[in-house]
């Protein structure tokens, strides 16, 4: 510790897992695109493109996907409860939108949308998710066993906190992963044990791969806590299939890991052949309970059909723990106090949203159904339009909102990319960025196999901008090609 | 919930820094408490009172305080924009409000509350937030310097993080202190570095104090990060005066320490002879440079007149940190994408509320005022009724929602607390609570000087309650007194 007291904090006297840390989502490429914004607003004619479309991050509602209007009624209502009782609101509000705004005002002790609830969430909305639950896999939940959280990343970070001591606490996580993972086990000093989806089977999840770098971790000294699956995948968008689930469930189960299974794309499915299964129906419907598999279910309210990712909720729903580190858990909580009651409100509209017979019924399916048969046209027409790309080829995106396209790049393109002092994707990223406006995000942000390149991009824009977006790519990766092919 | 036989989590493998780490805001009493009330609602009249009465937490929309209308007419309409395009609208908002949730919308990705916004928070946002904090102190405000979180406790999360490398780092903070530090430090595996605040007078904050603490932690090869300052206080009450504030930013300048100014209440002051200032406003008229000292002020939505604890929101203003460092604390937010849009709306709003001449100004001002009457008239009454039992001794709340009165228990009942393997504040506070139904926090979650006994109430109960809250509590204090009077 040196006497220079003007500068206290510099970066070599942080926290180096602060360092360590890193979220490509919102890294260099976006930095760079807001710069780029920046300069189109002064001075709009100054570059090849007129906007700057941000494919980076699932943020639906920021290009443009309205909410739910059932869910923003009640939420509106739930705000300023003084409308409840004006004769003007039951002209400006749906009847059930009214009656579930009083039956969640009713829930909440003393009415009192702005105090500091439950640790866990208030009583009643965990009620209303642990029945959706209950509903959604035929198999009962608890709602002492929910943790409503502001999203389903600080729910995350309290796993990662929990079960890491040391960086002799590994975690095993897929490759490609969303980065969140790689980030939080950074910061609580653990070790990120990967395990290799594989492209050639549409990045499917083989548990002898599981078996492999959970063998060699251990053999390294690593005590493996966890295996993190994220189904829907992302950035990968692969379902998996029933079969498969149950495999990794037998593992998770024989090999005393946690299963961390992020489930927040489970409204996310494209095609007909795949469905979502939580991984605690598939327990179950296994005779698998508390005591066989320790599991938690992470859930958002900022994907599906509802894109409320601003709003900040989710959950995680958790089992096989015993009644001591429950304790922890819920300690570690109440230091916070409590996750946003909007956010709460919607986690249980998301799991019990309106019902055939309800005033709200249809607008509400109509307004769904149009949401998620327009996510699967673009997520098609532009894993399309990146398939026809030379040297691209892309996997279908069964689930989620992303493609993850493996670019093949020339040898003259990763030469220039190091003389710029870039991974080659980010290399390409960024002149894709410099010449359409469009920001993907370089696969070295989720993980790849060495020696290969990917990048992520959103399946999220209008459909009116899709046709537009697919020509500036495929004009820009021509003349990319054009100057770096072999 | 069943039990489990072999967990693949046992308790003894969990994280120790999440066992080590302690929140009696929401802790033993309060706990109990909880379980009393569900007695009481299956068996009413099974006690000897009628209603559990929260005491424990800054918690006041929950003990019935009602929101500021101006602020949830403006949430409403953020929420819910299609009240935008009705007629009744103007029946049942201010003109005020709507114009000001239009303009807030405007500010928004995608002009929806439903997006991620910059992880920072929204750039407008910030800029009304950045010109509330330049009218207050008559210094400017940089809207980059301010980080929007889910209520002041996440902000302090990440300043821990980023400054604790191992357990030779210390904290400087104030015995005694908002258990949020003392968890916060233990959970980043950092070191509680004590400094006694002197009850004798009012909870003075002596600087020779912090100085011989500062000494004393150096010589155990403490490297000292930061010192932790809430003002107003948090149990204590007081406010700072401007000198003693001048004394603590120049020793921290001199000793390089971040300045950790927690500043949740300053909304909340009840005596005339004290005012709110702001550090970053003591900082500046003492014609700092930015880069003489680090300083970080904390500012919530929870406190004040608006008290939104369960809206989430908050920020902190970082000082005189380089840019690089920034870089990093942005980064650590980016990994959480954002805090919760009503939240920031709020605290926009907090920092920016209804100006003279406004349509809305009358009535937020009524509001206002009564709530900051009521309050400082409950803490009198509170502190009168405690100087009033015997061996009490309360010092006067010249800010916050707290009182922390000291009782002097005889040796009688401090053995009969050792007998049951208690401490005795806690055995007098769970006392209380079987006795009266009041939930107090015993002293020892906060910190006292050893062998001293205090606990800790809020001002927050309702006003018409506090006769009888006064008397049931004298009532308990006489017979606890009598039955173990040395």
């Amino acid at each position: 510790m040196g006497s220079d007291f003007t500068a206290s904090v510099t970066v070599d006297s942080i926290n180096p897992k602060v360092l360590k840390c890193e979220y490509a989502v919102r890294g260099e490429i976006v930095t760079h695109a807001q710069r780029l914004q920046q300069e189109l607003q002064t001075n709009p004619s100054s570059l090849p493109f007129k906007e700057i479309i941000y494919c980076n991050i699932g943020n639906p509602q920021s290009l443009g996907q309205h909410p739910i209007t059932f869910f923003r009624e009640v939420l509106a209502l739930c705000d300023h409860p003084a409308l409840l009782e004006k004769p003007e609101t039951s002209a400006l509000f749906s009847s059930d939108s009214i009656s579930r705004a009083q039956q969640i005002l009713s829930s909440i002790p003393g009415k009192a949308t702005g105090a500091y609830s439950h640790s866990q969430g208030i009583k009643g909305l965990r009620d209303a998710i642990a029945a959706g639950i209950a509903a959604r896999d035929g198999f009962p939940a608890n709602a002492d066993d929910i943790f409503l959280t502001d999203g389903a990343s600080p729910g995350v970070h309290n796993m990662m906190q929990l079960l890491l001591r040391s960086e002799s606490d590994g975690i095993l996580c897929p490759i490609p992963q969303y980065p969140l993972y790689s980030a939080s086990i950074a910061l609580h000093g653990g070790t990120l044990v990967p395990y290799y989806l594989d492209e050639a089977t549409g990045w499917g999840l083989e548990t002898s791969e599981l078996k492999k770098q959970l063998d060699d971790a251990r053999s390294k000294g690593i005590a493996v806590r966890a295996l993190v699956v994220i189904n829907p995948g992302n950035p990968t968008g692969q379902v998996l299939a029933e079969g498969n689930q149950q495999q990794i469930v037998e593992f998770c189960k024989n090999e005393g890991l946690v299963l961390l299974a992020d489930e927040v794309y489970q409204e996310n499915i494209y095609v007909d052949d795949k469905k979502f299964n939580s991984f605690k129906k598939v327990a179950r419907s296994m005779g698998y309970g508390e005591e066989d598999l320790t599991l938690v279910s992470y859930q958002s309210i900022s994907k599906g059909y509802y894109g409320e990712c601003g709003k900040r909720g989710g959950y995680m729903e958790v089992t096989g723990f015993s009644s001591g580190v429950r304790e922890q858990i819920y300690k570690v909580a109440s230091v916070n106090l409590c996750s946003n009651i909007s956010g709460q409100i919607l986690a249980s509209l998301v799991m019990n949203p309106p019902k055939p017979g309800d005033a709200s019924y249809e607008s509400y399916a109509t307004e769904r159904d149009g949401i998620l048969k327009s996510l699967a046209s673009r997520a098609k027409a532009l894993e399309a339009a990146l398939n026809s790309l030379e040297g691209v080829t892309c996997n279908k995106a069964e689930g989620a909102m992303y493609l993850f396209p493996r670019i093949r790049l020339p040898e003259k393109a990763i030469e220039a990319a190091k003389a710029a002092k870039k991974a080659p994707d980010t290399f390409y990223a960024l002149r894709l960025l410099e010449s359409t406006g469009v920001v993907v995000v370089p696969g070295s942000g989720f993980g790849q196999v060495p020696g290969t390149y990917h990048f992520r991009c959103t399946i999220l824009p209008q459909e009116d901008k899709i046709p537009a977006i697919i020509s500036s790519l495929k004009t820009f990766h021509e003349s990319f090609m054009n100057q770096y092919r072999d | 919930m069943s039990f489990i036989r072999s967990p693949a989590v046992p308790i003894e493998s969990i994280n120790p820094k999440v066992r080590n780490c302690e929140y009696a805001v929401r802790g033993e009493v309060f706990n109990y408490a909880l379980r009393l009330q569900e007695e009481l609602e299956k068996n009413p009249g099974s006690r000897p009172f009628d209603e559990i009465i929260y005491c424990n937490l800054g918690n006041p929309q929950a003990l019935n305080q009602q929101p500021i209308t101006f602020f949830r007419q403006v949430l409403a309409l953020c929420e819910y924009p299609a009240l935008f395009d009705s007629d009744e609208t103007q029946k049942l908002f201010s003109s005020d409000a709507i114009s000001r949730a239009r303009q807030i919308r405007a500010m928004l990705s995608g002009n929806s509350t439903g997006a991620y916004s910059h992880s920072k928070g929204a750039k407008g946002l910030r800029e009304m937030i950045a010109a509330g904090i330049a009218l207050r102190d008559g210094y400017p405000a940089n809207a980059e310097d301010i980080f929007l979180t889910d209520g002041v406790s996440s902000a302090v999360h990440m300043i821990m993080q980023l400054l604790i490398r191992s357990e030779r780092d210390g904290i400087l903070c104030p015995i005694p202190q908002y258990p949020l530090y003392s968890a916060s430090i233990a959970l980043h595996g950092g070191k509680l570095v004590p400094y006694e605040l002197n009850e004798a007078s009012g909870w003075g904050l002596e600087v020779f104090e912090l100085k011989r603490r500062v000494d004393m932690a150096r010589e155990d090869g403490i490297y000292v990060r930061a010192l932790v300052v809430i003002n107003p206080g948090n149990p204590t009450g007081q406010v700072l005066s401007e000198s003693n504030q001048q004394e603590i930013a120049e020793l921290c300048r001199k000793e390089g320490l971040v300045l950790l100014a927690d500043e949740v209440y300053q909304e909340n002051v009840y005596v005339k002879n004290k005012k709110f200032i702001s550090f970053k406003r003591i900082a500046r008229s003492l014609d700092y440079e930015e880069n003489e000292l680090s300083l970080v002020s904390f500012q919530s939505i929870s406190k004040g007149y608006y008290g939104e604890c369960g809206k989430r929101g908050g920020y902190m203003e970082l000082c005189g940190f380089s840019e690089d460092v920034k870089d990093q604390i942005y980064k650590v937010a980016s990994v959480d994408l954002c805090s919760n849009t009503s939240g920031q709306i709020l605290a926009s709003l907090v920092m920016n509320p209804p100006k003279p001449g406004e349509e809305s100004h009358e009535l937020f001002l009524a509001e206002k005022e009564a709530i900051l009457s009521s309050l400082a008239r409950r803490a009198k009454a509170l502190e009168d009724a405690f100087n009033s039992m015997e061996g009490v001794l309360c010092q006067k709340a010249e800010g916050a929602m707290y009182l922390f009165p000291r009782i002097k228990l005889p040796e009688k009942a401090i053995e009969a607390a050792k007998k049951v393997n208690m401490a005795p504040d806690t055995f007098y506070a769970l006392k209380l609570l079987d006795d009266t139904g009041l939930v107090f926090v015993p002293g020892s979650g906060f910190g006292q000087a050893p062998d001293t006994w205090h606990v800790r109430t809020t001002i927050l109960p309702e006003e018409h309650k506090i006769p009888a809250i006064v008397s049931r509590l004298k009532a308990f204090h006489e017979s606890f007194m009598r039955e173990f009077r040395d």
